[in-house]
């Protein structure tokens, strides 16, 4: 289902500034992330990844600018418009944010009850299809947050993301604190949602592997703006010194390697 | 066809039919669209399931049915799910299942949602055969077991403290003057305007009385000795357990929730120096001067009324109350505060240590602490007045 090209984007940012007290975090900001795609926003500590996500998810009201998802403006909208927007995305926060005194199932099936009138026992069937989904044994389903390990509460939150079958699904560094093993189960799940369910999906991620395999394109912030958004193999040839220096370091250079055997002199 | 249900502006609920040639699914599976799908689905005679065979009403007919899934407007996970149902229970009853005209990206989507569920597995059932016997004789060992790991922290607790006074500098000076701020010096405005109530309270109920029988100058005795000898304390010491034991349990709670206690632990501090003992001490310093406080303005308020209700002067009370009260009164009030508050101290910081998991565990805690506080509180007033009437004071 991935739209052809010219239609319009599913999150435009316009001109955004964001700022905490007097710390001027985002100014001008444009953004647009196309139906389909998946965009990552990298960028140093403190440039403004998260907060750009929770601008666009409506935690947080901008100073200026406009944001649009799915071509409705969503700065200054009321609270019935805001409920039906964010019934068509969802959130994996990078603590997974779950519940603590709810199961597993419970946790997955509370955005079910709050915006379908489907009954409990079906809520219960599609809550345990979503911890499959998310590659969490069935067990799962009836334990507690505290009783997972890190990788399984990502994924029961990831679960829990998915819960509407979100056009849009927004990941805050989804492979942090995870094994390679499982971070790389983690990219290959993205882009298979994303292949066949047509998903468009906004990550954070500091996970130069996931950079490469999972996503489109990738948003560089920097210097209270995008200051680079192209795919990666684009991206890595820029000549912004804070690119430079995010991807030439060891790090990004051995994941280069690894991604694109004939890079890097190798 | 049944009736469809309402559904939301430009859906096409999901539908199954019956033809000529096999089961037709049409509409769009997706969550929006498969409410009431299933009571459509029950609706459905069984014995039509096979339609090409199309005899008896077993259920359980051999032969195989086409499943033409073309006019499948939209298919998302949960659809897919209704989807692999509705194969599962056909092939339960003996059909091979032939799917036509499911689009590419379907079919990817449908095979997916297969492959996960398989590598899920399936839900091994908890068994829970508990009756009431048994779940009184667990909270019942709940119970106990709970009552002997606080005696265990008042040990740790008075070790801890036995090293303090063996060794001073291990003494946290700054936490102790942090925590007789936020006890102490933070809660006298609240203590004031209460203590004050409950003197004009006392001194009109009682007023009323003594007015009837011309006494009006025992309100000073009746006043003072309420006061300072009961109610000050008491009323000072359940202030102080709702507003600061119940802010010991969240504060030690949540850093227990946020690894923070295990943290100052692989640090080196134990997390009874910094955490217990400074709100212990803080809290024994802070509460006694507290109560001295509201017996001043409980009496001021007893003070107040006698002037307006009784005409007994600002000059009278004063002049009659060095007379009335004694220094015993005075100093058995006082001396039950640190009492108190050693209790609520460690009620709440106990309780905090007790929190287990997240948020939901933190609430609970701080409930239970503040009403063992105030319960302990109380009973060991009860205690103080059964001794000390005991020993004639």
């Amino acid at each position: 289902m991935i739209a052809p090209d010219g239609t319009p984007p599913v999150i435009a940012v316009r001109g955004l500034c964001t700022r905490f007290g007097r710390t001027v975090i985002h100014q001008d900001l444009d953004l647009d992330i196309a139906p389909g795609e998946v965009v990552a926003l990298v960028g140093g500590s403190g440039s403004g990844k998260t907060t750009l996500l929770r601008a666009i998810i409506m935690l947080l009201a901008p100073v200026a600018g406009s944001i649009c998802l799915f071509d409705q403006e969503v700065v200054g909208i009321g609270e019935r418009a805001t409920f039906r927007l964010r019934r068509r995305f969802g959130m994996l926060f990078q603590q997974g944010a779950l519940f603590s005194s709810l199961t597993v199932r419970e946790n997955v099936a509370v955005p079910l009850r709050e915006h379908t009138r489907l009954p409990a026992r079906q809520i219960a069937e599609i809550a345990d299809l979503k911890i499959a989904l998310a590659g969490l044994p069935a067990d799962a389903a009836v334990k507690l947050p505290r009783e997972l390990s890190g990788g399984m509460l990502k994924r029961a939150a990831l679960a829990r993301a998915l819960a509407l079958d979100p056009a849009l699904l927004f990941l805050d560094e989804p492979t942090a604190g995870l094994d390679p093993v499982s971070a790389g189960a983690f990219d290959d799940l993205v882009v298979q949602l994303k292949e066949s369910l047509g998903l468009t999906v906004v990550m954070v991620t500091h996970d130069l592997d996931s950079l490469w395999q999972a996503t489109d394109r990738v948003a560089f912030l920097g210097e209270q703006r995008v200051i680079g958004y192209a795919p990666m193999r684009e991206l890595i040839e820029s000549p912004h010194p804070l690119i430079q220096a995010y991807f030439a370091g060891p790090r990004g250079r051995a994941a280069t390697l690894r991604s694109r055997p004939d890079a890097g002199g190798g | 066809m049944t009736a469809q249900p309402p559904s939301p502006v430009g859906i096409t609920p999901a539908v199954v039919e019956i033809g000529a040639d096999g089961w037709a699914c049409a509409g769009a599976w997706t969550l929006d669209g498969i409410p009431g799908l299933e009571q459509r689905l029950a609706g459905l005679p069984a014995a039509r399931c096979c339609p090409s065979t199309g005899s008896g009403r077993t259920g359980v007919l051999p032969g195989s049915v086409r499943l033409d899934t073309a006019a499948i407007t939209a298919l998302d996970t949960s659809g897919a799910l209704q989807l692999l149902k509705l194969i599962a229970t056909l092939e339960q009853q003996g059909s091979r299942v032939h799917l036509h005209g499911l689009r590419e990206t379907h079919r990817e989507l449908l095979e997916l949602v297969r492959n996960r569920r398989e590598a899920a597995g399936a839900l091994t059932p908890q068994i829970k055969t508990e009756n009431g016997l048994v779940r009184l004789g667990q909270a019942t060992l709940l119970h106990l077991s709970s009552g002997f790991l606080f005696l265990s922290f008042v040990g740790e607790a008075a070790l801890a403290l036995a090293r303090v006074v063996l060794q001073p500098t291990r003494l946290r000076g700054r936490a102790l003057m942090v925590a007789i701020e936020t006890a102490g010096v933070n809660a006298l405005p609240i203590i004031a305007l209460l203590s004050f109530m409950m003197g004009i309270v006392i001194a009109y109920q009682g007023g009323r009385q003594l007015e009837f029988y011309g006494a009006n100058i025992f309100i000073v005795e009746l006043v003072s000795l309420t006061m300072l000898r009961e109610l000050a304390p008491l009323i000072t010491a359940i202030i102080v357990a709702g507003r600061t034991g119940s802010s010991y349990t969240a504060q030690i709670g949540t850093m227990q929730v946020t690894e923070e206690v295990d943290a100052l632990r692989t640090i080196g501090i134990p997390p009874m120096d910094l955490l217990v003992l400074p709100k212990l001490l803080g809290l024994t310093v802070a509460l006694p001067l507290l109560t001295l406080f509201a017996d001043a303005l409980s009496v001021f308020g007893g003070m107040v009324m006698a002037q307006v209700m009784l005409d007994v002067s600002f000059q009278d009370f004063l002049d009659r109350f060095p007379r009335v009260v004694t220094l015993t009164s005075f100093m058995i009030g006082i001396g039950k505060a640190p009492v108190f508050a050693a209790i609520i101290a460690l009620v709440g910081c106990y309780q905090g240590f007790r929190v287990r998991g997240g948020a939901d565990s933190v609430g609970r805690q701080t409930t239970v602490s503040v009403v063992q506080s105030i319960f302990l509180v109380i009973a060991a007033d009860a205690v103080f007045s059964v001794v000390l009437g005991g020993v004639g004071l």
